[in-house]
């Protein structure tokens, strides 16, 4: 046993952890139950996991124990991670988020998962997450609303942490997970990655399989990890892509070592700025963090060239017809026919109505609807190939770009986390919150959130990069130059602990609450 | 681009259709004509289903032959089976089609039990396959070309039963993810003969490509037919698709009623709806499904988790090289090298075992002889015992012995048909049991020659006769025949008779 | 407004989602909000532009005809609503 207090365990980035497991400074069992009573801890304040995993966790920690033991230590063995209840994991209940798939326990166990299990990783539990990846607040969760760790100085007004991997982006920041698996559609890793202070990085479509991950919208959906730091994120996707011949979209590319890109200088890294992103009404919190972000760049040693990416402001609107779309058919399979809810009709077209109408929620039914309707007679040219010829075009503005920089610089999200409920009213404001992200799924490209700053309130901002379709290691090694200039990551205040925190803390490992309140969500939901 | 070449070769030209009197139905109001066109729905033979490795095999236990990509579990997806795409390729090419080497696969969405994605993975802008053509030969000596406007691949559903229980349906997704390829016809076809004859031949181009074992009872193959009817010179009625029609015989039973419904309709003053229906072999009649009808809207749009299909010429060249021998180049060189009759070479062609069977057979013999052997005895007795050719009590190389065994004069045509009964019964050689049974054929002239003086001395009366009229000679050959028991070279006997009667040549 | 109540309906029919007649109206105006909001890219000239069919330029993978897969029917009905005898069963359906 290590002298390191629960609260240093949990403190610990995968990197250091690894290293002290493998020097067996720490046993993969402490650290797997300090995590487990973190979560417990947490958990009723934050709502980051909707299930937890720790008998589980404890059985994978044991193994890892063992191969550590015999100095046959796995990559990530040890290494306590929480999985975005959109990842499929085998016998583990698997909702993305929504009553419709109610208590389902899926057979079989996602590409990416099985990854990281191979190499070792210990599985906390499933996190919280918009329905279907479809929000960006975690507010369309069936599960009910996951917070932000992070407050506004002051304040003890509850922030959301932003969406869809809401849960992931909480738990990590929170300290209740090292590391936690993520998707991104439209932004949402790499906008409640910047929302909570934490890293995430979308790789390039393709890169990781979608196998196993519940569809939202095919053509865009990529799986990416959130992380505390840089160098962690280099070593999760590291082991998180490969290519999967069971999904027809996975690159066939070897994949690279990460970690070892970083470190490397960015003399003469050519560093885009486009000039589409300075919106109109941009604050100038974000703006003079931006600049920042340009400062540290030139002060490494980059190039800064203005460029220009014309149809960024068509990818926002594009996006809202080809995701619905995709999603509208992607999500007919939840008929109540083969698993999930059912809800009974007077015949099998009205069980079909029931159902999916109890089952989802408002923003899903509000994007199958519109992609209903943009895929349907006489409007299918008009909307869907008109956007799909958008993208194109957004990608070519992207191939023009990278003719002349290395990576594009910009800012992550318009604004720094906001309090529930604030947005929920109107859908497009809620939409807009993925402005500066959208483009890169749109395009396919890698992009990374990282922590910069604060806001005037005490909130986390993040800077975006954006790299070249499967360079990674360019976005990678110059994320570590915005990181490395902004200073070592906080951690936010643990107000969850309260002032009882001392009297509770972690006594049992076992964290069966999340469990528990999974359960009652699913008789609620039935 | 390789997406230009969608224009067709066979699809640019208008087909001028002759119209032949005994096509046109008589109404009330003088003569109709029938217009149909058919979508074949034909299951790809392969051993794995189009996008998921579950067996394609009929039957077994509910969903036995089902992976999780076939029930569309969450997150689940396709991969494509490059059989199913090569199998499609040799289609095309055997029904003289394009090959499009950029083809697309859509999503036709729409919600049924049995559909588990919710949509049904197919090809809608960009098939695999354009416009090709299908000659079909009819009883009547003319022949109808029938323009294919294009062949795609998609999934078969699963399977739905509603006879099981008084309140539910029963799914079973066995079928559910098995390619199909849907072969649709240009309206080129004007009775419900001709599409017999069209279904039938395109049934037999399929099984001798190996690409669909054609088995309708295994709903291998069946058929979306499309009815219309017209006084003649006027332009297209409406038409109505009779679906998933399983039998040849429905098939053209479901087309003359249909047709004979429409005429009845329009002749009263009414009009047709452009509507699907069913074909109820029962009641013989067609039935409106409009439970199918609401507001049929597919939003075909690409599959996302598939990229498109694309191939290279040299890919399909290298298909079309080792493409089997097709029933029009079959019957082409059965007419050629074996001199047979159109009509012989037709009906040995139609089934692929039945001209594997024949060229056996014929292989170093008379072609005719052999020809009769074949299309005569032989299906004479298939037909009899009710059974295909793959289930012959003859095997080819026995027939084959059996009409050496003609030919070299060991056994007479008549013997023949005997020793055939024979081998059906008891499926020997010929040669064995020629033997076993002492069937040879007597060639010794002294045995001969023993039978017929002893004939002549016991039958003085007709000797006399037979010299005054020697047509009566053929009492003695019946006499000899009798006396060796059939066996005696006919040619010999005839010598020898003729030589001991004095008849002279 | 973009959409009226009965393109609401018929959409919703499509898509097999019952809504009440207050759903109806808020999707409506929801539904047409968004609508005219995506509606700014009419102003993009997208004559002679390919519409997007791949992120990366790849061929389609294509798998190997074998049996790899299948006979798993505990499996596959396992977490099914209502089953018998491995099939699944759904309220009667009428052809």
């Amino acid at each position: 046993m290590s002298d390191l207090t629960p609260s240093d365990l949990t403190g610990l980035t995968i990197a250091e952890a690894r290293d002290r497991l493998r020097k067996k400074e720490i046993t993969a069992r402490e650290l797997t139950e300090a995590h487990i009573a973190a979560i417990e801890a947490a958990n009723d304040a934050l709502n980051a996991f909707v299930v937890a995993t720790p008998d589980k966790a404890l059985d994978m920690a044991k193994a890892s124990d063992a191969r550590l033991a015999k100095g046959q230590g796995l990559p990530l063995d040890g290494l306590p991670l929480g999985i975005k209840d959109l990842f499929c994991t085998r016998d583990v209940r698997t909702t993305a988020g929504s009553a419709i798939l109610d208590d389902f326990k899926p057979v079989y166990e996602s590409t990416v998962t099985q990854n990281l299990w191979d190499a070792g990783a210990v599985m906390l539990g499933k996190l919280n997450m918009d329905e279907f990846a479809m929000g960006s607040s975690n507010e369309t969760s069936h599960f009910k609303p996951c917070v932000n760790p992070w407050r506004a100085d002051g304040s003890s007004k509850p922030l959301v942490p932003g969406g869809s991997s809401g849960g992931s982006a909480s738990a990590v920041a929170a300290r209740i997970a090292m590391a936690a698996t993520a998707s991104d559609t439209g932004g949402s890793i790499r906008q409640p990655a910047a929302f909570t202070g934490t890293v995430g990085i979308k790789p390039t479509y393709g890169r990781c399989s979608r196998w196993g991950i519940v569809a939202f919208a095919s053509s865009l959906d990529q799986a990416g990890p959130i992380t505390r730091t840089v160098r962690d994120a280099a070593i999760m996707l590291g082991q998180m892509a490969s290519h999967d011949p069971k999904d027809s979209t996975s690159a066939d590319r070897p994949v690279p070592d990460y970690e070892a890109a970083l470190g490397k200088s960015v003399k003469g890294l050519r560093i885009g700025i486009p000039k589409e992103y300075r919106i109109e009404g941009m604050s100038a919190e974000i703006e003079a963090l931006w600049q920042q972000g340009i400062d540290w760049f030139k002060a490494a040693g980059a190039e800064i060239r203005e460029i220009s990416l014309p149809h960024t402001k068509y990818a926002l609107p594009a996006y809202y017809i080809v995701a619905p779309a995709e999603a509208s058919s992607n999500l007919a399979r939840y008929d109540g026919v083969r698993y999930g809810l059912r809800v009974n009709g007077r015949d099998i077209t009205s069980m079909y109505e029931e159902t999916r109408s109890e089952g989802f929620g408002a923003e899903v039914k509000r994007r199958i609807l519109i992609g209903t309707y943009v895929l349907s007679a006489g409007y299918y040219d008009a909307y869907y190939i008109k956007a799909q010829k958008v993208r194109t075009l957004i990608r070519q503005d992207f191939e023009r770009a990278y003719q002349e920089v290395d990576a594009i610089l910009t800012p992550a999200t318009p604004s720094p986390a906001f309090g529930i409920g604030e947005k929920s009213g109107d859908p497009i404001e809620m939409y807009l919150n993925d402005i500066f992200t959208v483009t890169v799924n749109m395009a396919g490209l890698p992009g990374i959130s990282v922590p910069a700053g604060f806001s005037k309130q005490g909130l986390p901002l993040g800077l975006q990069l954006i790299g070249r379709p499967f360079d990674e290691e360019t976005v990678l090694r110059a994320a570590q130059v915005i990181e490395d200039a902004a200073g070592p990551a906080r951690r936010p205040d643990a107000w969850w602990l309260g002032s009882t925190s001392a009297a509770d803390a972690p006594k049992s490992p076992k964290a069966a609450k999340p469990a528990k309140m999974a359960k009652a969500a699913a008789k609620k939901s039935s | 681009m390789a997406r230009g070449k969608l224009g067709t070769r066979h699809g640019a030209k208008t087909m001028t259709i002759q119209i032949r009197q005994e096509n046109l139905i008589d109404g009330a109001t003088g003569p109709w004509e029938v217009i149909i066109g058919l979508e074949v729905h034909a299951q790809v033979t392969s051993k794995s289903k189009l996008f998921s490795g579950a067996s394609t095999e009929f039957g077994g236990e509910p969903n036995s032959h089902v992976s999780l990509v076939d029930a569309a579990m969450p997150g689940m997806l396709p991969v494509i089976n490059e059989e199913c795409v090569r199998q499609a390729i040799r289609t095309g090419l055997g029904l003289k089609a394009e090959i499009n080497l950029y083809s697309v696969f859509d999503r036709k969405n729409y919600f049924y039990p049995d559909l588990p994605q919710g949509y049904q993975i197919s090809q809608y802008k960009y098939p695999i396959v354009g416009a090709g053509v299908v000659t079909v030969d009819m009883k009547d000596g003319y022949s109808v070309e029938v323009g294919i406007e294009r062949v795609h691949l998609e999934q078969d559903a699963g399977k739905s039963l509603h006879d099981q229980h008084a309140e539910f349906s029963f799914v079973d997704l066995n079928r559910s993810g098995v390619a199909l390829m849907e072969i649709v016809s240009r309206p080129d076809l004007r009775s419900s003969e001709e599409a017999k004859a069209y279904v039938t031949k395109l049934r037999t181009i399929l099984r001798y490509l190996g690409t669909c074992d054609g088995n309708m009872e295994q709903g291998s193959l069946r058929a979306d037919v499309n009815v219309s009817v017209r006084k003649l010179g006027a332009p297209l009625g409406t038409r109505c698709e009779i679906k998933n029609v399983n039998s040849i015989r429905f098939i053209g039973q479901a087309i003359d009623v249909e047709a004979r419904r429409q005429i009845a309709i329009l002749e009263e003053g009414g009009s047709i709806d452009q509507e699907t229906r069913l074909f109820d072999p029962k009641s013989g009649q067609t039935r409106s499904m409009r439970s199918k009808e609401e507001a049929h809207d597919y939003r075909y749009f690409p599959d996302p988790d598939l990229l498109p299909l694309e191939l290279t010429q040299g890919y399909v060249d290298a298909i079309a090289k080792n493409l089997p021998e097709l029933p029009d180049q079959k019957k082409a060189r059965f007419i050629r090298d074996f001199a047979l009759s159109v009509y012989d070479a037709g009906v040995l062609v139609a089934d692929k075992e039945n001209a594997d069977y024949f060229e056996t057979v014929a292989k170093g013999r008379d072609p005719k002889l052999a020809a009769n052997w074949v299309t005569g005895d032989l299906f004479g007795v298939l037909n009899r015992l009710g059974k295909g050719i793959d289930e012959s009590p003859v095997r080819a190389d026995h027939l084959g012995e059996l009409i050496d065994l003609i030919s070299g004069g060991v056994i007479s045509g008549r013997i023949a048909k005997d020793v055939f009964e024979i081998m059906v019964e008891t499926g020997e050689a010929p040669g064995r049991i020629v033997d076993e049974r002492g069937l040879k054929q007597v060639t010794d002239t002294g045995a001969i020659e023993k039978a017929v003086d002893e004939v002549i001395a016991a039958n003085p009366k007709q000797v006399e006769q037979v010299r005054l009229k020697p047509q009566t000679l053929g009492w003695f050959v019946g006499q000899v025949m009798k006396a060796t028991g059939g066996k005696a070279n006919p040619a010999a006997l005839n010598a020898i008779l003729k030589e001991r009667l004095g008849l002279g040549e | 407004m973009k959409v009226d109540e009965a393109t609401v309906r018929h959409v919703a029919r499509l898509a097999r989602i019952k809504v009440s007649g207050q759903e109806a109206q808020s999707l409506q105006r929801e539904l047409s909000a968004i609508l005219d909001w995506v509606e700014q890219l009419d102003a993009v000239d997208t004559n002679g532009v390919e519409p997007m069919t791949r992120v990366e330029a790849m061929a389609l993978p294509q798998r190997s005809d074998a049996v790899t897969d299948g006979g798993i029917p505990d499996q596959i009905v396992k977490n099914a609503p209502l089953t018998e005898d491995h099939f699944f069963v759904v309220p009667k359906v009428v052809e």
